[in-house]
Parts: structure tokens; C-alpha cells; sequence
């Protein structure tokens, strides 16, 4: 079992980031030094990208159970019921190594992974979602990564043929070195025509379909498992090229082959392409597989066994299909003119065995590379310099004199404007299910032959999780929920995308460990699983690590599309009310971040009872007919999310509001804090409205009406703010593209 | 009547003129692979929007030299009308059933978004159900849609009424600014000398229902149903 392959050393082993360690277990597993092949296969699969060591033991406290849940974590995505015989199956994944070394591609691939992760389950891709993080906006750097991003995301996804419905777009010097691409994914399916990754059936051949296997990303795994230094750029090789014209194919012939009932299991190859497949298929199902790498449909010459297993080619899938109906399956991918060959065999006795013409280079057991990956519990340690951070108080800044001109600066924003510069490159509307296009808090899309829409919205602020990484994660499963709550929708699931620093550091995995704690309290107390999701850790360069992220994807329900509402008003003459709690802070906000150019400050206090509370009797009051618009407050705080209402939409409307006074005016008008829904109400639902409310019994108060053309708002009586409308909408409009000519 | 969608390999809008035809319409619609040449048993055939061929070469040169695209020139001449939309357009001209030719947007980025388009000629099969003037509400999603043709051409086009929508502002004036690819003269689409073939940028099929943002797309086909006569022939006004 040998053939021209370098011999394997303690130093190649950890050349390819295997720890000394980790290398002795793989000695005592195979009981013999293991081939280069075998290496190749082991630090991929034990890389951090695939095994989750380090985040295993946290990731299991994740309330991933319900009754409505057809599939949590552990299969290539999460499916949730939705009734009538149909499920959601939902994902959301981070490319965010690649894309700071190739933005476009890096971006792409990362599109194109999850669409795969998806249309592997049997579901078609209905829409996805972009939650994306960059540096100072200033900076050159940031400009270009940026535009190549939303090039990449735009061809990818736009080429495919998959409407992009929501996301957003934040900026902060900690994420320069290290942007963050996390797309989401959603399909839906039939329960009955619901696929997995097992290789099940002993004797099943085993086919590779798709676009042939070259050289690139090679190692991207194991790229994306370990920090950025200086000379990052040379890492291009490992950066995989996108095909969206042969996914649309794939997709096609995947689901037609699915549909004749001749597969038994199928996966995307991904992360560790050939190697990640044949390794995990067996494992789920107990089986084992032998592959004939001679059999791989290749597109570069002399490849070694080590690229063809590693290789992270795209658009690839692996199929197990039923002995003896293996002409269907090929019928259907020479109709769309793709490879479909027989690469292997299911086999029963738990082994992975890949040869090349017959010879044999690695023979691993199959739980080996998955389940009985190490698992780790590394050291925890929160920060020592949290305490002075949180301490530091925003309101010893002083106030500002013209609070014009700041909620303009803070409208102009480039994490607070208008996002339309991204979103219009993106096609949002083919497959012709789009209710609520991009620019509203949630996306929203009909199901046809149904009265259902499904809403779908990311949400996730590093700021917060760095102040208090328990409460900052919560905080974010809360405002997930309430976008959806605000476009009518109950919310159903999670998944997640959970973007962190280095865990061999103590702090990093402290404040990892603190934010699965805020999301499992959240989604018990809002009742909303974890269905699937992503760890993509080492998000560092030369030591400085960017803002902990964890991202939350989240779909929702609405019954009746009809409940669909958007965030901005929709009539003069309508009442503005405020549901929720006073409570806000300036603590981590957009405004000290825009003018104290600083990071520091408590949190607002997040009560998940209230929060819940504030939601129903949102939820309630949009099914009973009575608001005609909600828009949660978040970034920026009450002026900004009141501006948004006023401007967001087709028209510019006016407004008039009057707020209750509080310690102090800036923090009254841009202070942040969870749980606060703006509403508009007609006047002739205004009785019925305030008898919902009350029987609720939540907080709330009318603050003023829609009307004119002037952004009028006064605080304890006084004029605070008086421009014309147009004036905000201006600032709103073109905050961000500013950056980008 | 009944429509043929064709779907090439990397077509999407496929699916939504089939729903939008047999769902909204309740019209007999049925698939067309791209390698089938037997088109006799439609009265219209849709080239729908995509990435055909993923653009490869230039959008639509693939597709364009298909074999369906090479029955077109038989259907047309025996009098079947083709609607081609976005990479649809794309392959007509490709195809050289339509003149002149789609180019990258002028911002050179793909553009998704809601445009306006006003009725030049009203007296085609599409158009007989409109009247010259009117405006029509349709999204636009395309990266390719900068139409271009030469002087000679443009000049023939408009002694001949062939240039069949212009984008334009809301209330119908055509404007620099309503136009959202840089096509010349605004042209959002174009018609045969016939009058049989039409090709425009926008989706109709994505204006075809209020829910998804709007119906006017959906008067196109009002007018291609109804001018339908019974001995399988076209009214033009």
C-alpha cells in the first residue's frame, strides 16, 4: 500500500495542521503510520471547518428540538413543517476566509455551496439572503472587497436562477482583515420527497455527478480552519472557481434523478469535497465505501490521489443509488449533459477504502474521520478588559448641539443607510413567489397553491456580543424574531452562522461559549429551534480578531399571506404607536460607534418575556387587520427607525411625533434597546388597537401621526428635530453608495 | 391558444411563463426542450429569461444557434408568434430573427428593478389590446440589456414601426434618466417585419399578478389571446 507518495512525518502532519497530538491518535487508530493520502484525508476532516473540536461541546446545549422540526443538525441542512405536506429546509453558511482572498470567487463558491446543501436535501432553492461584515468603509481595501462580494453573490446567485430576498451590510474596523460572507439558504419540499446523506445498502453503487474535479481548493478546509498572517494573498490556489451554469444543471438533474426513486442518498460535496462525502455518507448510515479514483472524472492531468480526495472542485454531488437502476439515474444526467459515473460501492464493514487503478492508498474506518473526530474542551477565560469596557459610560461624551445634523450623519451612516446599491444587482423576484422585496425587515414569499407565505430575515450585531457575549447573542434570536413579527410572521426556525476569533484562545472561546448560552436562552424562551447552522472560527489576522458575530438566520410562518406587512407607513393621517419598553441605552449603539467613535457601555436590559409578550400583540394586531405597517427599533435607535418608516417605502411621508423625555435627549432619540415595535394605525382601527394592546398588556403608546412633509419630533415638549422629510430621505438614500463611486 | 415555453440548458424563467400561462391565463401550455424542431402544434412560442448556456461567449450565442431556435424560422414563416423576454430577446437576435444586438449594461452591473415602459406600435398581435402611448409597469433583471443597433438599422426601424416599448418615466415621458440599461433611443423592445416575433428586456411574466407587483404584463398576453381568429391566423389591428 504505497506507491510514489512522500513519506508521512510528525512535521508534514502538522504542516497540514494536525497537532502532534491529533497525529498520535491517528497512529493508534490505524495502528500503523498512516499513508499521504491518509493524512490528506484526516486533516481535512479533523480540520475545525469540519469537525467543530472546539465547538461540539457548546454547540450541544442548542435547543434543536420541536415538534414542527422534520430534521435538526447533523444532516446538510435543517427542514421544518409547514403544513399541507410541505417543509422548509433551510441552511446558512460563512465563506469568509475565501473571500478576503478572492472576494468574487470566494463570495460565489460560498453561494454555491449552500445552494447545494439545500437541493441535496430534495428541495428546490425558493431564495437566499446575505448577511455580510466589512472594515472602514474609508479604506480602499474595504471598497474593493465589498464590490467583489456583491459581484460574486450577484453572478452566482443571479446566473442560478435564485431570487436574493433580504440580508444587510455592517461595517466596523474590527472586521478589516477579516470580512464576514455568510449567505442563507431556504427550499422547500414535500415530506415525502425528503433526501439524505446516508449511503445506505451494502453492495448500492456509488456514483459522482457533475462537473469534473481539478486541483482547485485544495485545502480549503483546512484554510478556513486557521488565522490570516501576512502573505494571506498567496493562499489564491486554495480559493475554489464557481460554475453557476452547471449547478442550474445539477440542480435539475439531481432533482429529476431523485424523483425517478432510484437514489438511496445523496450529498453535496462541499468542504472537503470527495473526502468529506465518503467519509460522512457511510458513517450516518453504518456502513462503509470503496471508491476507484481512476473512475473520477478529472480536467487537470497526473492528479495523486491525495488532490483527487481533497479537491474542492464545485458543483460536484455523490449519489448512492439502488443496485440495478443505475440506467435511470444516468439517463437523467446525460439529458443535461453532466458526468454521472460509478465511482465505488457501499460496502458493510465500516471501512473507507480508496484506491487508484486498483491500488490500494488508504483504508480508514469511516467513524474514525467523523464521529470520532476529537472533541475538544479548550480553556475559558473571559477578557480582562471587559470590565473597563463596559463600565466606560457613552452619556460622559458630551451631547450633541444640533440634532439635525446628527440624525442626517447617523442616517448617512454606511451600516444604517439605505442598502439598495447591493440589492438591485441581485435578481429578487424570479420563480415569481417574492410579496416582499428587499428593503423591509423581512422577505417574504408566497407558497403557491397555498394561502402560506414564509418570511426569512439575518440578523446579528458584533457590537453587542463584545460588550456581553451572553446577552448580545440573545439579543440578536430576539430581533430576528421580531423582524419576522413585523412582516406577520410566527417564527419557526434558526439557523445560525457563528462567527468568532481564534478558539485557541481562552477569551475567544469564552465568548463563544457565553453566546450558544444567549441563543439557547432566547429560542427556549421564544420557542424557536436551531435547525441547523455554521461555526467559522479563526476569523483573526496577526492577532487581532474580529467583533464576535454570531449571525442568526431565521424563518418564519404566516398562515394567510395577506398578513404580510412592510416597515414603512403607508397613509397620512395614520397614528404612530410604540409597543415595548422604555428601557434604552447608548452602550454599543450606532451612535456612539458615528460620533464618540468608540465601543463601550452596557447593554439595555433584554426581558424574553416581555419580548414575547410585545410580539404577540404585534402578531395579533397585524392578523386582525389593525396596523398598516411595523418596523422594529434597532440600529440607530426610535429617530432612526422612525426615519426608515418615513422613507423606506415607494412615497416619503412626514411625520409628527412627540417622545417622553429621559435623562437625556440623545439617548431618548438614539438610544438602542430590544423589544420596540413602531406601528402605524388607521383612525378607524384605533379603538380596536388600543383594546388589543390592552388585553395584551404590554407596554405601549401613541407618539404621534403620519402627515406633511416635515420629520417632526419633539421631547418633553420641546422641538427637537424639524427638517423636511426629504432632506432624511436623502441622507438614507445615499449613505452608502457614497462609498462605492 | 397554445404556448410553447422553450427551456434551454440555464433557462429560470421557464417555470414562471408556464405558471403564469397555464395558472393565471388557463391557457394549454407545454414545455419545449431546446433540442426538439417540431413546433407545429403551438400557436406561440415563449424564449423565456435566463443564463442560457450561462452566457457563455455572449448571452444567447449558444442558444441562439440551437436546434429549436433554428425551427423558429419555419413557425414564424407559417405564421406562429414568438415572444422572446430577456435572455429570450437575447437569443432573437443572436439568432438574427430580430435586428441589432444586447449589450452590457451601460453601469456595468446587473440591475433587478421595477421599470416603465411606453406602447409604440399597438397594432401587433402582443399590442392590439393597448393603445400608442400607454404605460406599462414591468421589472427589469439583467446584466445584458443595453439594446444597440446601428444608424441604418434604427432608421429602418422607425420607418417601419418596429420599435414596439421604450422605457420611459411614469407618466410615459422617455427620458435619460427612465432609462435603466443605456439602450439607444430607450428601446426596450423590437418587433420583425412581420410583426410576428417581438423581443423585450422585461419580465411580463413578473407583472402578471397584483401579489408579485402589478398586472400590466399580464395585457400582453390579453392581446395575443385575443387576436387569435379561428383559422389559427393573427389579427393585427
Amino acid at each position: 500500500m504505497s506507491g510514489a507518495e512522500p513519506k508521512v512525518t510528525l512535521d508534514l502532519a502538522q504542516a497540514h495542521g494536525l497537532t502532534a497530538e491529533e497525529y498520535d491518535r491517528i497512529i493508534r487508530i490505524l495502528d500503523r503510520e498512516p499513508t499521504f493520502t491518509e493524512l490528506g484525508l484526516f486533516s481535512a476532516l479533523w480540520s475545525e471547518h469540519c469537525a467543530y473540536k472546539h465547538s461540539k461541546v457548546f454547540l450541544r446545549q442548542l435547543p434543536t428540538r420541536a415538534p414542527h422540526v422534520l430534521q435538526g443538525p447533523g444532516e446538510n441542512a435543517g427542514i421544518v413543517d409547514l403544513g399541507d405536506g410541505l417543509a422548509l429546509v433551510l441552511k446558512m453558511e460563512s465563506h469568509n476566509h475565501p473571500s478576503f482572498i478572492e472576494p468574487f470567487q470566494g463570495a460565489a463558491t460560498g453561494v454555491g455551496g449552500i445552494l447545494r446543501d439545500i437541493f441535496t436535501m430534495g428541495a428546490r432553492p425558493i431564495a437566499t439572503l446575505d448577511s455580510l461584515r466589512f472594515g472602514d468603509p474609508e479604506d480602499p481595501k474595504t471598497r474593493y472587497l465589498l464590490g467583489g462580494v456583491v459581484a460574486g453573490i450577484s453572478w452566482y446567485g443571479n446566473c442560478f436562477g435564485v431570487p436574493n430576498v433580504g440580508g444587510e451590510v455592517a461595517f466596523a474596523p474590527e472586521y478589516g482583515g477579516n470580512p464576514l460572507v455568510n449567505v442563507m439558504c431556504v427550499g422547500l419540499v414535500r415530506h415525502d420527497r425528503i433526501f439524505r446523506a446516508r449511503a445506505e445498502g451494502p453492495g448500492n453503487p456509488v456514483f459522482y455527478v457533475g462537473a469534473k474535479t481539478g486541483r482547485d481548493g485544495i485545502h480549503g478546509a483546512t484554510m478556513a480552519s486557521a488565522v490570516f498572517e501576512e502573505g494571506a494573498e498567496e493562499r489564491r490556489p486554495t480559493v475554489q472557481v464557481g460554475d453557476p451554469f452547471t449547478e442550474k444543471l445539477l440542480l435539475e438533474a439531481c432533482l429529476g434523478a431523485l424523483e425517478t426513486g432510484a437514489v438511496v442518498g445523496i450529498q453535496d460535496m462541499g468542504a472537503a469535497g470527495l473526502a468529506c462525502c465518503s467519509s460522512e455518507m457511510p458513517a450516518r448510515a453504518g456502513t462503509g465505501m470503496e471508491v476507484e479514483l481512476s473512475r473520477v472524472p478529472r480536467r487537470e492531468a497526473g492528479m495523486t490521489p491525495y488532490e483527487i480526495m481533497l479537491s474542492e472542485s464545485q458543483e460536484r454531488m455523490l449519489l448512492v443509488v439502488a443496485r440495478g437502476r443505475e440506467a435511470e439515474v444516468r439517463q437523467v444526467f446525460a439529458k443535461w449533459d453532466l458526468d454521472a459515473v460509478e465511482i465505488g460501492r457501499v460496502t458493510a464493514d465500516g471501512m473507507l477504502r480508496v484506491r487508484i487503478e486498483g491500488r490500494l492508498v488508504a483504508e480508514v474506518p469511516v467513524r474514525a474521520l467523523t464521529e470520532d473526530a476529537p472533541v475538544y474542551e479548550k480553556p475559558t477565560a473571559r477578557p480582562g478588559w471587559l470590565d473597563a469596557l463596559v463600565a466606560f459610560d457613552p452619556l460622559s461624551l458630551p451631547a450633541p448641539r444640533d440634532y439635525e445634523r446628527a440624525l442626517l450623519e447617523i442616517l448617512a451612516a454606511p451600516t444604517v443607510a439605505s442598502k439598495h446599491w447591493v440589492y438591485r444587482q441581485y435578481d429578487q423576484q424570479v420563480g415569481i413567489n417574492t410579496l416582499v422585496l428587499p428593503g423591509s425587515d423581512a422577505g417574504v414569499l408566497r407558497i403557491k397553491g397555498t394561502r402560506k407565505a414564509i418570511a426569512l430575515t439575518t440578523d446579528g450585531n458584533g457590537r453587542y456580543v463584545l460588550l456581553d457575549p451572553c446577552q448580545g447573542a440573545a439579543l440578536a434570536v430576539a430581533e430576528a424574531a421580531r423582524n419576522l413579527t413585523c412582516s406577520g410572521a410566527r417564527p419557526l426556525a434558526v439557523t445560525d452562522c457563528l462567527n468568532f476569533g481564534s478558539p485557541e484562545r481562552p477569551e475567544i472561546l469564552w465568548q463563544f461559549g457565553e453566546a450558544i448560552r444567549g441563543i439557547s436562552q432566547a429560542c427556549q424562551a421564544l420557542e424557536i429551534p436551531v435547525v441547523s447552522g455554521n461555526v467559522s472560527f479563526y476569523n483573526e489576522t496577526e492577532g487581532r480578531a474580529i467583533l464576535p458575530t454570531p449571525i442568526i438566520g431565521m424563518a418564519g410562518l404566516l398562515e394567510e399571506a395577506e398578513w404580510r406587512t412592510t416597515q414603512w407607513f403607508k397613509n397620512a393621517g395614520d397614528r404612530i404607536a410604540l409597543i415595548g419598553p422604555e428601557a434604552v441605552s447608548l452602550g454599543g449603539s450606532e451612535y456612539l460607534a458615528t460620533f464618540g467613535r468608540c465601543l463601550g457601555g452596557r447593554l439595555a436590559p433584554l426581558d424574553l418575556r416581555l419580548e414575547r409578550d410585545v410580539q404577540s400583540a404585534c402578531r395579533a394586531a397585524i392578523e386582525a387587520g389593525l396596523v398598516a405597517s411595523a418596523h422594529d427599533s434597532a440600529e440607530g435607535g426610535l429617530a432612526v427607525a422612525l426615519a426608515e418608516a418615513a422613507i423606506s417605502g415607494p412615497e416619503e411621508l412626514g411625520v409628527e411625533v412627540a417622545l417622553l423625555s429621559g435623562s437625556r435627549l440623545d439617548l431618548v432619540l438614539f438610544g438602542e434597546g430590544p423589544s420596540r415595535i413602531l406601528v402605524s394605525v388607521p383612525p378607524a382601527a384605533e379603538r380596536h388597537f388600543e383594546s388589543l394592546m390592552r388585553e395584551w398588556r404590554v407596554p405601549w403608546r401613541f407618539i404621534g401621526t403620519v402627515g406633511g412633509d416635515r420629520f417632526a419630533l419633539r421631547v418633553g415638549g420641546e422641538v427637537v428635530i424639524n427638517v423636511p422629510v426629504e432632506r432624511t430621505a436623502h441622507a438614507w438614500r445615499t449613505g452608502f453608495e457614497r462609498y462605492l463611486v | 391558444m397554445k404556448f410553447g415555453v422553450v427551456i434551454f440548458p440555464g433557462t429560470w424563467s421557464d417555470c414562471d411563463f408556464h405558471y403564469v400561462i397555464g395558472e393565471v391565463l388557463h391557457q394549454p401550455v407545454r414545455y419545449v426542450w431546446h433540442r426538439d424542431t417540431d413546433l407545429s402544434e403551438y400557436d406561440c412560442v415563449i424564449l423565456p429569461g435566463g443564463f442560457s448556456y450561462g452566457d457563455y461567449l455572449r448571452a444567447g450565442a449558444v442558444a441562439g444557434r440551437s436546434p429549436v431556435v433554428g425551427a423558429l424560422g419555419d413557425f414564424v414563416a407559417r405564421g406562429g408568434l414568438v415572444l422572446g423576454s430577456c435572455n429570450g430577446f437575447q437569443i432573437l437576435c443572436e439568432a438574427t430573427l430580430l435586428p441589432g444586438a444586447l449589450m452590457r449594461n451601460e453601469c456595468l452591473q446587473y440591475r433587478c428593478q421595477s421599470t416603465h415602459v411606453v406602447v409604440e406600435n399597438a397594432e401587433l398581435p402582443f399590442t392590439r389590446g393597448l393603445r400608442p402611448g400607454q404605460v406599462l409597469k414591468m421589472p427589469i433583471s439583467h446584466g445584458e440589456g443595453k439594446y444597440y443597433a446601428d444608424l441604418e438599422t434604427l432608421r429602418h426601424l422607425k420607418a417601419r414601426n418596429r420599435i414596439v416599448f421604450r422605457y420611459c418615466t411614469e407618466v410615459g415621458e422617455v427620458t435619460k434618466e427612465a432609462n435603466p440599461n443605456g439602450s439607444v433611443e430607450n428601446i426596450a423592445g423590437v418587433v420583425n417585419e412581420e410583426g410576428t416575433v417581438l423581443g423585450l428586456m422585461p419580465h411580463p411574466e413578473r407583472a402578471a399578478e397584483a401579489a408579485v407587483g402589478g398586472t400590466d404584463g399580464l395585457l400582453l398576453f390579453h392581446s395575443l389571446i385575443g387576436s387569435l381568429v379561428e383559422d389559427g391566423s393573427f389579427l393585427k389591428r
